[in-house]
């Protein structure tokens, strides 16, 4: 007899797990949406613009770091590269937001301003669409899909591994980082995309925009845990453990390590375009920068923080170095670095489990 | 046995110079007959001058239970090697049953085909309980698609069920496998294997390790098997080849030195030679 | 008609000064002759002059001098000079009493002064030293005119010295390109086409057109002239193009080879290994603020005392990661990546706030400005030229290290066979910490050099990473030869690139020829190869 897939699904995480979710989800579906709609600014209960955006930025970098536990907590790959799919999928929505300025820019031409400004006459082949909403979020899902999977492809096939993986996703990044800093690449060169106006022709900077965008956020970020969640309870979750722990044993009971290995790391980096493409609109800003090697390194300890190998750590480590970030980087910027230096060291000597491994250490201490 | 035509799922198809997996390719002038399983022609591996393999020719039998021995570095691991598609020969051929060209195959396309490995030193996979190190091997199909929505049938569960009271290993189920003591990781890997429904089993060193109990076991386990499986088996130790009873291939210096019963080759003189002298 | 007359003038001159040499030389000046110099027409003061200065004299040397500085005078019909306070006849050199009171310098026009420059370089062509000949058939190379001619032939017939014929036989030529005589015309150019400068070609390219040149055979061996130019400048080019390359791929070299001994030994990826380059460069920049400070006057030296501080700054620094960090690590090579990016952070923040975030200024010491001409149009910066000799120098240093010392013997044990060195009695904990040390030193090496060519900032490690990362694997790990070779075939391919592409498209394409490479050699250029590999 074969088990109802929603069954199946259901069965995937406990009850105190759907629990948890149900909770997540009234808080940023209902409750904080309504505590900036609605609230006055003058009550206490009232949520601000700043604390809002920094919300859905967060989760988006939980959703990102969600992405890159599956591919290194679970099957064991280390990228030093997923800033490039977030980034991709950022600048993916950005054109679309581009292009929905309209000729509201500095320039009150049909095209980008950064473009006038290269004395560009119109738009390069592959802003065709870009118009379209629909379009951006296709692109948003199929650039980074498309670079992970040619990459992944020829990296898996010829079996580079471990730290030798981790170094050329680093160079990857590296070079999409030149690439895109350049004026002659169509996206705004340094600067980058900015000055955004409107989403569908509604305000962009309207409380009603940034409480949407927040759920949307919210909601991603809980489908995000719940894919993940099935994956890793699946039979394919069992595999990419088993080639995370043996790869050669993998195979020579028959499986191709290759094929798993590249769906993982496609859906992860899909993850990351979509992670991206929710960012830019609430932060409003999307450059190179973000693809510089240190940004994606900076996602790795999101997650090594957490706890790599379950689902709920790189959410609360997302959470947790991006909160300290806000506050570190207003009160003591110059010990910042100083700060999140001693993080990646400190986690990797003393917790290498993360902040879900110290809990369940305490808690196991406390039951016996 | 009969050799059935072995599926090939698009899926693994990438071998490295995509190459078909089925071939046809029947070497003129060498009496392959019908019982043949395997079939090693003048192999030759060498690693940076130090020749693995010289010119090896194997042939085993289908059903057989073959025993190979030989001095350390004379190639036993190596072969292992190329037959599982792990080492590409420099020359040679190596034939699972008439048709399929090992040399032209992946790893996983080897094992789809029907080649289990058992390795010098266990491995198993540490992380996953004994259970579903079992329910990984189990024999089905091992696309990453498939898997991904793939249910354990309680067929499935009978199966594994059965595996491991034959592997002894029916209370320890639910435990992670990197928790068993050596010689049950030995059993685990052996019943890894045999849920994968190999036709030919390769095992190298299966019982270094375990105590005269085990050891004593797994002989009648692999002489159960034998028949209804194919069954190479490299060892040092002398009582349990005795055990086995199979023919026994000695390997020198990457070549077949003697072949025949064990006494018959614990006579060759040369074998004497090379296991003692010098 | 009227056009006529300079050509037959010049037809005539010449045919005149054929002769002119070996009749005229070594007599006394010819008064007449001095008397031209005082001439109205250039054309016939020019005539003078080249009589002159073919005669190899020294006082005609003299008095050709005086005219170039318009020091040569003239009262009536008397050409003189003074000597100090005593007028001196130009031509015999004997003094006139009294000196002329009135008296003018004779007006020398730019054609004129040119001809007197070349007429000086010429005498200078037969003076007993041989760097003066040489500076002088350097200076005639540029405007050596027809007239010269006589004066570089004779100048030719005599030069033994293989340098300076060389570039006497090419004014020779120039000069001759003038030549009425289509047989002296075609020997010259077939002369030059042996050139290799730029300004060859230049003189050559006109020479292809009929307006230019009338006879076909000379415009044809022109052709081939300057298509055998080219291609030596695009050969020059190509050697400029390696040069650069060579001189990146030893900043790559240095960069990478301590991470080879760190990858290679420990299996240790180092992510701050950049900033121990870093270190190594703010040791440099210490010692020149020391040697500013207190040595003032041997200041050009600073960077050889620079190079054991950085050294040993970059090793004490790289030894002490290695024993409180790394060494908690080994074995699980991706959280030591992570750990150390996060060391590597906490340099750049504490260079920021001992030495400021901006850059600092590190100057090159003057024996290492400017450059050498190795060939026409390629001069060598001698700041890179000391960096390829230093690179040099700490590849045999580390050769001789690991070859011929115990620690290096030890080193290359732990490397093959790390629990079997530990059962011989290597002592691998210490091992690990020298060669820690060892490639954090050489590393800082690297920051002296660095810091000859590139701005000195916190963040300067940073770009070097990814580079010598690809180097060491693009090498194979724990190879020498293989770091060499791969850094500099990356130096090289990226500057060829350069030309070619620009800086970031080089970049990039550089980027995805090594991910390619990968593909086709996982292991490096200098795998190893067994059966050991795999584990």
């Amino acid at each position: 007899m074969r088990t109802p897939f929603t069954l199946r699904f259901l069965a995937a995480m406990p009850r105190s797990g759907w629990i948890a979710m149900g909770c997540f989800a009234a808080v940023t579906l209902l409750l904080m949406p309504a505590l900036h709609l609605f609230v006055p600014e003058s009550s206490p209960f009232h949520v601000s613009n700043y604390a809002i955006t920094l919300g859905g930025k967060i989760m988006c970098y939980a959703i990102v770091a969600v992405a890159m536990d599956l591919v290194w907590g679970y099957a064991g790959i280390l990228s030093l590269g997923h800033g490039v799919f977030f980034a991709l999928g950022g600048y993916a929505f950005g054109m679309y937001l581009m292009r929905e300025i309209g000729t509201d820019g500095s320039y009150h031409s049909h095209l980008p301003d950064f473009m006038v400004f290269l004395d560009w006459k119109e738009l390069p082949w592959y802003w065709a669409g870009s118009d379209s909403i629909l379009w951006a979020m296709i692109l948003v899902l199929a650039v980074p899909a498309v670079v992970a999977y040619v990459f992944g492809y020829f990296a898996f096939r010829s079996r580079i591994k471990g730290v030798y993986f981790s170094i050329i996703t680093q160079a990857l990044t590296f070079a999409a980082m030149l690439l895109f800093f350049r004026n002659e690449t169509g996206f705004g060169g340094n600067n980058g995309f900015t000055d955004f106006k409107r989403i569908l022709g509604h305000d962009i900077t309207s409380p009603e925009m940034r409480a949407t965008l927040f759920a949307l956020s919210a909601l991603v970020l809980m489908l995000t845990l719940l894919a993940g969640r099935y994956l890793a309870m699946s039979k394919f979750g069992r595999v990419l453990a088993a080639i995370r722990d043996a790869e050669s044993r993998v195979m020579f009971i028959g499986y191709n390590p290759l094929h798993y290995k590249l769906f993982i790391w496609t859906v992860s980096a899909m993850l990351c375009g979509i992670a991206g493409a929710l960012y830019v609109p609430q932060v409003g800003i999307i450059n190179p920068g973000e693809m510089s090697p240190a940004n994606s390194i900076e996602i790795a300890i999101w997650v090594a923080v957490g706890g790599r190998g379950t689902l709920i750590g790189p959410v609360i480590g997302a959470g947790l170095v991006n909160a300290f970030k806000s506050y570190f980087t207003v009160a003591f910027p110059e010990y910042w670095l100083f700060f999140l230096g001693a993080l990646f060291v400190g986690v990797t000597l003393w917790l290498p489990e993360g902040v879900v491994g110290l809990w369940k250490r305490i808690r196991a201490r406390v039951a016996a | 046995m009969s050799m059935k035509p072995i599926d090939n799922d698009t899926d693994n198809r990438d071998g490295e110079d995509g190459a078909q997996v089925v071939g046809h390719i029947l070497q003129p002038g060498v009496d392959i007959s019908h019982k043949v399983i395997l079939y090693l022609e003048e192999i030759s591996v060498s690693f940076d001058g130090f020749k693995a393999l010289n010119n090896l020719s194997l042939a085993i039998d289908a059903g057989e239970l073959r025993c190979i021995i030989g001095p350390n570095g004379a190639g036993k691991t190596t072969m292992m090697d190329v037959i599982t598609g792990k080492t590409r020969p420099d020359s040679g051929t190596c034939f699972f049953g008439q048709t399929l060209d090992l040399t032209r195959m992946t790893e996983p396309e080897i094992a789809h085909a029907g080649i289990g490995r058992k390795f010098q030193k266990p491995t198993i996979f540490e992380n996953h309980t004994v259970f579903e190190n079992l329910e990984l091997a189990m024999k089905t199909d091992k696309r990453a698609w498939t898997s991904l929505f793939a249910w354990l049938s309680q067929e499935g569960r009978d199966r594994i069920a059965d595996t491991l009271k034959q592997i002894r290993l029916d209370r320890e189920a639910d435990r992670l496998a990197g928790l068993l003591s050596h010689g049950q990781k030995q059993w685990l890997e052996i019943g890894m294997l045999l849920m994968q429904e190999p036709q030919l089993l390769l095992l190298d060193e299966p019982v270094a390790g375990m105590t005269d109990d085990e050891t004593e076991r797994t002989g009648e386990l692999f002489k159960s098997l034998a028949g209804k499986h194919s069954l190479v088996v490299v060892e040092h130790d002398m009582a349990f080849i005795e055990q086995l009873g199979g023919k026994v291939t000695v390997l020198h210096e990457g070549s077949v030195l003697a072949e025949g019963n064990l006494a018959t080759v614990q006579a060759d003189p040369r074998v004497i030679e090379v296991y003692l002298g010098r | 008609m009227t056009d006529i007359g300079p050509t037959m003038k010049r037809l005539l001159l010449t045919l005149l000064m054929l002769f002119l040499p070996a009749s005229n030389a070594f007599a006394a000046l010819d008064p007449a002759l001095v008397r031209q110099l005082a001439a109205e027409e250039s054309d016939d003061k020019i005539a003078a002059i080249h009589q002159l200065g073919a005669s190899a004299d020294a006082d005609a040397a003299k008095v050709l001098k005086a005219m170039a500085d318009d020091e040569l005078l003239v009262a009536g019909e008397a050409v003189f000079l003074f000597d100090g306070e005593r007028a001196v006849d130009a031509a015999s050199g004997a003094a006139i009493e009294p000196a002329p009171e009135t008296y003018e310098s004779i007006t020398v026009n730019n054609r004129v002064r040119s001809e007197l420059s070349n007429a000086l370089a010429a005498l200078k062509l037969y003076d007993a030293d041989r760097g003066v000949r040489l500076a002088a058939v350097t200076e005639l190379q540029s405007n050596a005119g027809i007239g010269m001619v006589p004066v570089l032939a004779a100048a030719l017939a005599k030069e033994t010295d293989a340098e300076i014929r060389a570039l006497l036989k090419q004014a020779h030529a120039q000069a001759n390109l003038a030549n009425p005589d289509v047989a002296a015309r075609l020997a010259a150019v077939e002369s030059l086409a042996e050139s290799t400068s730029p300004a060859t070609r230049g003189l050559l390219l006109p020479l292809l057109e009929t307006a230019n040149e009338p006879d076909a055979k000379v415009r044809k061996a022109a052709a081939q002239a300057v298509e055998a130019i080219e291609a030596r400048l695009a050969f020059g080019e190509i050697l400029g193009q390696v040069f650069s390359g060579l001189s990146l791929g030893s900043i790559l070299l240095l960069a990478a080879l301590g991470l080879a001994i760190t990858y290679g030994v420990m299996g240790v990826i180092n992510m701050a290994h950049g900033e121990l380059l870093m270190v190594g460069a703010y040791a440099t920049y210490f010692m020149q603020t020391m040697f500013r400070a207190y040595l003032p006057q041997y200041v050009d030296w600073y960077l050889l005392a620079a190079i054991p501080v950085a050294f040993l700054a970059a090793a004490l620094v790289g030894m002490l990661l290695e024993r409180t960090v790394i060494r908690r690590l080994y074995g699980r090579p991706l959280e030591t990546l992570l750990a150390t990016w996060g060391l590597s952070l906490i340099l750049i923040q504490a260079a920021r706030m001992l030495f400021g975030a901006q850059n600092v200024e590190v100057a090159n010491p003057v024996w290492m400005s400017g450059g050498v001409e190795v060939m026409a149009g390629m001069v060598l910066p001698w700041n890179r030229v000391v960096i390829i000799g230093f690179t040099l120098f700490v590849l045999a240093l580390m050769w001789v290290l690991m070859q011929k010392t115990r620690l290096g013997l030890f080193v290359r044990a732990v490397t093959q066979n790390r629990p079997m060195a530990g059962c011989v009695g290597v002592p691998t904990a210490r091992v690990d910490t020298l060669a820690f040390g060892l490639g954090a030193g050489i590393a800082g090496l690297g920051g002296v050099a660095l810091s000859q060519i590139a701005n000195v900032g916190p963040d300067m490690g940073q770009g070097y990473i990814v580079d010598s990362f690809l180097v060491v694997v693009l090498g194979g790990v724990g190879q020498l030869a293989g770091a060499v070779w791969a850094a500099l075939g990356l130096g090289v391919v990226t500057k060829f690139l350069e030309g070619w592409s620009g800086a970031v498209i080089a970049k990039i394409v550089v980027l995805v020829i090594v991910i390619v490479f990968i593909q086709k050699r996982p292991q490096g250029l200098f795998a190893l190869k067994g059966r050991f590999v795999d584990n």
